[in-house]
């Protein structure tokens, strides 16, 4: 029972990582109608300019912290210009190809610089957990649990509270009658890719001193979150959330009692169940096409 | 424009050489290929880059069906091709099997394996395709390192066999290039084969592509299957070719290097696939320095796949291609022998489509309710109503392409109520788009083509090539078209694509024909010859169900009328009775 628990917790850690990826995919899947495929390399660069600033250049944490994540916003804004805006009218195979060329060049291009030793990042607080009863908790791992739980909210006040969050939910229903009520629709998009970059990034950041830091850990990290996405309920966010926590706990008990050299399959294998016998997953509609 | 004679009959049409006579060119050439490649003397570094390029190309060649020919994405081609390599490594070493034993069980299991993904995932939209082909080339990836005592893990499997028949290099060189010929003959075929052509139709538009009666989910089945299979194939001339196989063969890296193969080559054709990966596999390898740092050569892949998508989206081979469509759309199509036939088949009674009862509701619109129409053969029935009454909705629903809340449909006798569209086509129905759906990468021929490859046409005999040009020119020629067929969608006028969308529903012979709002967007020249064309059709016994909001056309061209408002229907009957009915006239200008 202890060890139930404790798989627990550590299951909705790395689970709420798969969230918060999830939630960068879902946004800018409503916005775009595009999957981003390098999502998960965002998380994988972010984590490793931390290494570059904490690390490598020794400096203050908080402070690499909000320069990665400004280094972030600066990548989201590059990735709209070079990848997604010049394909913005063709159809969505041309574009989710080239955010598969993107996240390969991202990649090998972190590997080309930085070699492929995975590098440790150190985690946020000094003191490594409390023991709760049985359950021992990981400060990382709540720290983790914590920021996913003010994300989700900070998410949903800014989408469903704001005037800016308005404006781009009216993009990503119908571009055409938001620019005709003045909304800029190629300003959305740019703030769209440059948030999801963020959040992508700061799941990177949170994450990295659970796993290594190494340059697989964005495509592993993608791939669960995409298949949060669609256990979940594809583009729905409160979906994505679901998924992505019970994804987490069902690879950690996974690994704990089946087999650890395959704990990354069981997402696959969740995944394809879901396919067959779900498709609109959890919370979605039936996957319907227009005529 | 006519014919000299008319006496000509369809068999005594100019055929063309036999197809194998006309091709005799490429088998030689390939011929010659093969023999320089069993008799060069070549060293074993140039041996080895050969070996390589023509095994890859094969598994490229999947890629250009899949993608190319049928727009379905596939991310994981090298682990389709690591399993005919394992097949042919584990069987020829472990198990002390035959090499082609081993050979075609490869491709039995990749075909198997990509059957399944494919049905498990090519109901849904394109990303689900991406998304689980890399998670399967992940788990694939896990099990060639982890499943040790199956695959020897990490180390890899050596000392694999080849054939007895080419034991020597350049002898089973010479066998991989024969290999390749074979299959770049077929897939550079494929498209004007009947599965071909399905597959194009469901690349440009799927729905389309179901009204005109194919299986839009197993030609995407098929087609990702073919290129597993071709994968597998690939693989397993890999690891006779190397005796040496290991997992970094296979791994995802070497799947987008199969990808931006197929792109820079052009991802249509088979030819643009032979040039993309051989220019991949040379470049390279002259540029080796790259290779000194991990990651810098993916990396400029990676680049290479953003640049080629945004700048060159039809590869190299696409420029070539471009201007052998140009000179294609010159060429006249043979002028048609006999003008257009229609013989709706009538197996049923006096009525051919019976609707009764028929809802359609989504959540709690009740877009169409309770619905009847009972639409008698030959002659012009039309479906009117005020905008949002639910005339497109039944359309829809009468088609397949919406699931009927409640309700019957009986065509010609045959209940089609939870038929798929393909086969509410198959039946006998026929139909138009309000928004026309044209298969644009296609010549108008090639449109209507593929409507008289309907299942279930009588008129198209065996359904041979010839048989098939013959009716689709027909029916081009009953729209005026019939100079124009070789031309791309592209360069026809919007009313011009209507004719050629009615064009190819007249092909395909149906029972009945569904014109959704065919006079929208058409000018007054256009809107007389539409009108004149309902007649010529229903003058051949044809019966129509028309949609529209033009009261002139639908009052001069329908006997009978049945008008919708709000979702049910509020009167029905003869036309002229129909329009001064008092609930008609309120619901279109409003009552007092």
């Amino acid at each position: 029972m202890d060890l139930v628990l404790q798989l627990l917790f550590t299951g909705v850690g790395i689970g709420a990582v798969y969230a918060l990826v999830a939630l960068g995919f879902v946004l800018i899947f409503r916005a775009t109608n595009v999957v981003n495929f390098a999502q998960g390399e965002f998380s994988m660069v972010a984590a490793y300019l931390m290494v570059v600033f904490a690390v490598d250049l020794g400096w203050p944490y908080w402070l690499s912290f909000l320069l990665a994540l400004a280094g972030m916003a600066l990548l989201g804004v590059i990735f709209n210009l070079g990848v997604y805006y010049p394909l913005r009218h063709r159809s969505f195979l041309p574009v989710i190809i080239a955010t598969i060329g993107a996240s390969i060049l991202m990649a090998n291009s972190v590997l080309a610089i930085y070699g492929p030793q995975p590098q440790v990042l150190q985690g946020w607080f000094e003191t490594p957990g409390i023991q709760l009863g049985p359950v021992y908790l990981d400060s990382q791992y709540l720290l983790i649990i914590a920021v996913t739980i003010v994300m989700v909210i900070f998410n949903y006040w800014f989408f469903e509270r704001t005037m800016l969050g308005k404006k781009l939910q009216a993009t990503s229903q119908d571009k055409e009658m938001a620019s005709l009520l003045g909304i800029s629709v190629s300003t959305m998009i740019m703030i769209t890719f440059i948030y999801s970059a963020v959040l992508g990034g700061l799941a990177g950041i949170l994450v990295a001193p659970v796993l290594f830091v190494s340059i697989q850990m964005g495509s592993t990290i993608a791939l669960k979150a995409f298949a949060a996405t669609i256990i979940g309920g594809f583009g729905d966010v409160a979906g994505a959330i679901i998924g992505g926590l019970a994804l987490g706990v069902i690879e950690t008990f996974g690994a704990a009692y089946v087999s650890v050299p395959y704990k990354d399959g069981f997402a696959f294998l969740v995944l394809v169940l879901f396919l067959i016998f779900r498709p609109q997953g959890i919370f979605g509609e039936r996957v319907a096409e227009k005529a | 424009m006519s014919a000299p004679s008319d006496n000509m009959t369809m068999t005594a049409l100019p055929r063309a050489k036999p197809l194998l006579l006309r091709h005799l060119p490429y088998f030689i050439a390939a011929a010659i290929l093969v023999a320089l490649a069993a008799t060069m003397r070549f060293d074993g570094y140039i041996l080895n880059v050969l070996m390589q390029a023509t095994t890859f190309a094969i598994a490229v060649f999947g890629l250009s069906v899949v993608l190319g020919l049928c727009g379905q994405i596939n991310l994981a081609q090298a682990a389709f091709f690591g399993f005919g390599a394992y097949a042919v490594g584990i069987g020829t070493t472990d198990l002390h099997l035959s090499y082609w034993l081993c050979l075609v069980a490869g491709c039995v299991l990749a075909l198997g394996a990509g059957a399944f993904l494919g049905m498990s995932t090519l109901r849904l939209g394109g990303h689900y395709l991406a998304m689980v082909t890399i998670s399967f080339q992940q788990i694939v990836t896990l099990v060639m390192i982890n499943a040790i005592g199956l695959t020897h893990g990490p180390d890899g499997v050596s000392n694999i066999g080849r054939p007895d028949l080419f034991q020597t290099a350049q002898g089973y060189l010479a066998f991989c290039v024969a290999m390749l010929a074979i299959i770049g003959y077929f897939v550079w075929h494929l498209p004007d084969t009947r599965l071909g052509r399905a597959m194009r139709a469901v690349r440009d538009n799927e729905l389309a592509a179901g009204v005109s009666g194919i299986d839009v989910f197993r030609t995407k089945v098929y087609a990702f299957a073919l290129c597993a299979a071709l994968g597998g194939l690939a693989g397993g001339l890999f690891a006779g070719g190397f005796a040496y196989v290991s997992p970094d063969q296979f791994s995802f890296a070497e799947s987008i290097v199969f990808l931006t193969m197929s792109l820079l080559g052009g991802v249509a054709s088979p030819i643009g696939s032979a040039i993309g990966t051989g220019l991949l596999i040379l470049i390279p390898e002259w540029l080796r320095f790259l290779k000194s740092v991990p990651g810098l050569y993916l990396a400029i892949y990676g680049l290479f796949v953003i640049l080629i998508i945004r700048y060159m989206p039809d590869g190299i081979w696409g420029f070539i291609g471009v201007a052998l469509d140009r000179w294609r759309s010159r060429i006249k199509a043979p002028a048609a022998a006999a003008p257009l036939l229609l013989k709706p088949a009538s197996v049923g009674g006096d009525i051919v489509l019976e609707v009764t009862g028929l809802s359609k509701h989504f959540g709690g619109l009740k877009a169409v309710d309770g619905v009847d129409i009972a639409v008698k053969r030959g002659g012009v029935h039309a479906l009117i109503g005020p905008n949002g009454s639910g005339k497109t909705t039944t359309l829809n629903v009468l088609s397949g392409l919406y699931k009927a809340t409640s309700g019957k449909i009986v065509l010609d006798g045959t209940d089609i109520t939870t038929m798929p569209p393909h086969r509410r086509t198959a039946a006998g129905l026929g139909r138009t788009f309000q928004n026309i759906r044209l298969f644009r990468s296609m010549t108008a021929l090639e449109n209507v083509e593929i409507g008289a490859e309907r299942p279930g046409n009588t008129l198209i005999g065996q359904g041979g090539d010839a048989a098939l040009t013959e009716r689709a020119m027909e029916a081009l020629t009953f729209v005026g078209l019939g100079s124009r067929a070789n031309e791309l969608i592209s360069s026809f006028s919007y009313g011009h694509q209507r004719l050629i969308e009615i064009a190819r529903a007249l092909a395909a012979n149906p029972t009945l024909l569904l014109l959704d709002e065919p006079a929208a967007g058409l000018n007054s020249t256009e809107k007389l010859e539409l009108h004149e064309l309902l007649k010529r059709i229903a003058a051949q016994g044809l019966t129509i169900l028309i949609i529209d909001h033009d009261m002139t056309l639908v009052s001069e061209a329908a006997q009978h009328i049945t008008v919708l408002n709000f979702g049910r229907r509020i009167a029905d009957g003869e036309s002229m009775a129909v329009l001064r009915h008092p609930d008609v006239v309120s619901a279109y200008l409003g009552s007092e």
